[in-house]
């Protein structure tokens, strides 16, 4: 089974509150603030790693594409790290600013991306931490004319791939799916649960231990070396044959105003609930 | 004169209130431009939803009938069909809205205003307002293809209210796409509760890791939730560790929610819950731990152990309720 996974570079999420806006409003700048990867796209290369391995004897059985759309120059470290946790391949495409790159071009390079690569499944996060839109990749299932399965919590195949049975999280419960490959999947929080993923290799009684958010796979030294011979191929947007034209258009960045005060600090449930009902009157 | 069409979410033959949250913005496009709004019921049993919604001012309301479960590829191509002659497309930013508008933007080559948590209507152009960065900075754009594809936020559009009247019913034919036929929904597992639903309670009490059990959301976190007539949350480290179901999850990739009282029971109060409930008006924390980062957050921090706390809260708040 071959899986591309998009990854996009970010502004480290866990320090969001320390972006700031520039001066006229119309940037957003994450001065002081390292680049990572989108945390929700290190889940899915997680997922996408147990979907192409034999866990039990540690040996790969697909192959993994990363690709990422990076601006400017195109800078590839977020793609070395992943090449490091063990995906076989990197493609960057270095297009625009951060600005520029809104869901519909970035799906529409995407596409370009699956169409010359020809993976089984997409596997991709279903939102950027900066732009926390959730649409990309949506509008890639759509414009590949793919089945698309956003949120997606496990993920199993006994097919490599040309079937899958999926469970996803939706507002009012979860929906249990299968769906024919090619196919896009978004992967939700829960997607690294021990039993997330089924790939009929791995044998069933395997269990991967319960992660979190952090997944096992630290780009040690060994793996670090590795992946520096692992190719990263650069496509241009005109290799690809796509132009940069967005559908939105922002006009300004504000930073949101804090709430009122500190936190008044009350030591007995009685005063508590008193201030609920007499001072803040929500009792 | 800008027209807008609402994609109303249908679950079990009935439209969700995150419809009318989209149904205020329509009408607030629609009176600031002069233009009108039509709703569109989409899903088994359309028809029968069609009546509820006929009372909130749309110029029509459009019905099209697909039987079995939701699945987007499904409902894509008639929502895209019938969108076509409108200027702007909106649904909630529910899993449901999401889902499916990205398909339906991807079929309009249109942009998508996601998740938008205000609007204003400004001479000829429409400005959207949404979070980003899990709602440290707002970006506020324009989205500048012919049709314009917009999700809203529950918690920062109230439901639109009745207008008077009622609204002609039309059924619209029903258009397919042969990748429907790749996905097969084996069925979703709804989830009913008692309480107030999450996203509309005006009360919600969430609980995190520190409970450490579901037996303990149970016995200890529950009654002090239906003493206060609320809703239950949760952390995403309560939800991850199975304590609770997905669908109380709050915060940057779970709900949003504003209500007037959140009360956080040992919950650290990370980046991403912030993201989901700081919007409250207001928030209690009961923490044991004074330097947790929810006290940024929180109007009233209550400093002790939860498994004291939340029983004794529970009898204080039922005998202030009488
Ligand atoms: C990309 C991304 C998205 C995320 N999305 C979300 C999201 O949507 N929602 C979300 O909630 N999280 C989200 N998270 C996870 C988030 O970063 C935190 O890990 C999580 O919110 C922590 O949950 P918690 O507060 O329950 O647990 P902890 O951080 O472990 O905090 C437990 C708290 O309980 C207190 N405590 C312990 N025992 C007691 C006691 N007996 N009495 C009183 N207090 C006690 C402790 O002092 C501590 O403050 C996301 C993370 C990432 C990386
Ligand atoms: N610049 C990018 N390069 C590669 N993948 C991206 C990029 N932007 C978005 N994606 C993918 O699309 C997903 C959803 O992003 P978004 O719709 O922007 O919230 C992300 O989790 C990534 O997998």
């Amino acid at each position: 089974m071959k899986i591309l996974v998009p990854i996009k570079r970010v502004a480290d999420p866990a320090n969001a509150n320390k972006v700031k806006v520039d001066d006229d409003a119309t940037k957003v700048t994450s001065e002081g603030l390292e680049w990572v990867m989108n945390p929700f796209d290190e889940w899915s290369l997680e997922a996408a790693l147990r979907l192409t391995e034999n866990a039990a004897e540690k040996a790969r059985v697909g192959e993994i594409v990363v690709v990422s759309i990076t601006p400017g120059e195109g800078d590839t470290d977020h793609i070395r790290e992943a090449l490091g946790k063990g995906a076989e391949r990197g493609i960057v495409v270095p297009a625009g600013t951060d600005e520029q790159l809104d869901a519909s071009v970035v799906a529409k390079i995407l596409a370009a991306v699956v169409k010359k690569e020809e993976p089984d499944v997409v596997l991709m996060g279903k939102q950027a931490a900066d732009g926390d839109s959730a649409v990309a990749g949506t509008k890639l299932a759509e414009l590949l004319e793919w089945p698309v399965v956003n949120y997606a919590t496990n993920i199993a195949t006994s097919d490599e791939g040309k079937t899958f049975e999926v469970k996803r999280e939706l507002d009012i419960g979860v929906q249990t799916l299968k769906v024919e490959g090619p196919v896009v999947f978004t992967s939700s929080d829960r997607i690294l649960r021990p039993d997330s993923i089924k790939n009929g290799v791995t044998p069933d009684d395997f269990e991967y231990a319960d992660l979190g958010d952090l997944n096992s796979r630290l780009s040690n030294l060994k793996n670090i070396m590795a992946a520096r011979k692992k190719p990263i191929d650069t496509m241009t947007l005109d290799d690809l044959g796509v132009e940069l034209g967005v559908g939105t258009e922002y006009v300004k960045f504000t930073l949101p105003q804090g709430r009122s005060g500190s936190a008044e600090f009350v030591e007995t449930v009685d005063e508590l609930v008193q201030k609920l009902q007499t001072e803040a009157k929500v009792l | 004169m800008t027209d807008v069409l609402v994609v109303a979410e249908l679950v079990e033959g009935e439209a969700r209130k995150t419809t009318l949250s989209a149904v205020n913005l329509a009408k607030t496009i629609a009176e600031g431009t002069g233009g009108a709004f039509d709703i569109l019921a989409i899903g088994a049993g359309a028809a029968g939803a069609a009546e509820a919604l006929t009372k909130y001012g749309a110029r029509k309301v459009l019905t099209a009938e697909i039987e079995g479960d939701y699945i987007c590829e499904k409902y894509a191509p008639t929502v895209a069909e019938v969108a076509d002659d409108y200027e702007v497309v909106a649904a909630c930013a529910s899993t449901y809205g999401k889902d499916l508008m990205g398909r339906v933007a991807a079929k309009l080559e249109a942009g998508v205003a996601s998740d938008i948590s205000g609007v204003e209507v400004d001479g000829d152009d429409i400005l959207y307002t949404r979070p980003m960065y899990a709602g440290n900075v707002f970006g506020t754009l324009k989205v500048t293809t012919e049709t314009q594809v917009v999700t809203v936020r529950q918690s920062e559009f109230d439901p639109a209210a009745e207008a008077g009247g009622a609204s002609p019913v039309e059924s619209v034919d029903v258009e397919e796409d042969d990748v429907a036929e790749k996905v097969e929904s084996l069925g979703i597992e709804v989830v009913k509760s008692e309480r107030p639903d999450l996203t509309e309670a005006d009360v919600v009490v969430s609980g995190g890791r520190s409970l450490k059990s579901a037996e303990n959301f149970e016995n200890v976190l529950e009654p002090l939730v239906d003493a206060l007539g609320a809703a239950m949350g949760a952390s995403r480290a309560a939800v991850d560790a199975g304590y609770v179901p997905n669908e109380l999850q709050v915060g940057q990739t779970g709900k949003v929610v504003a209500p007037k009282l959140y009360v956080a029971v040992g919950i650290s109060g990370a980046i991403q819950h912030l993201a989901g409930m700081k919007g409250s008006k207001t928030i209690v924390a009961i923490n044991k731990d004074k330097e947790a980062p929810i006290a940024q957050v929180a109007d009233y921090f209550l400093v002790a152990d939860l498994f004291d706390a939340v029983p004794e809260m529970t009898d204080a708040v039922k005998k202030a309720k009488g």
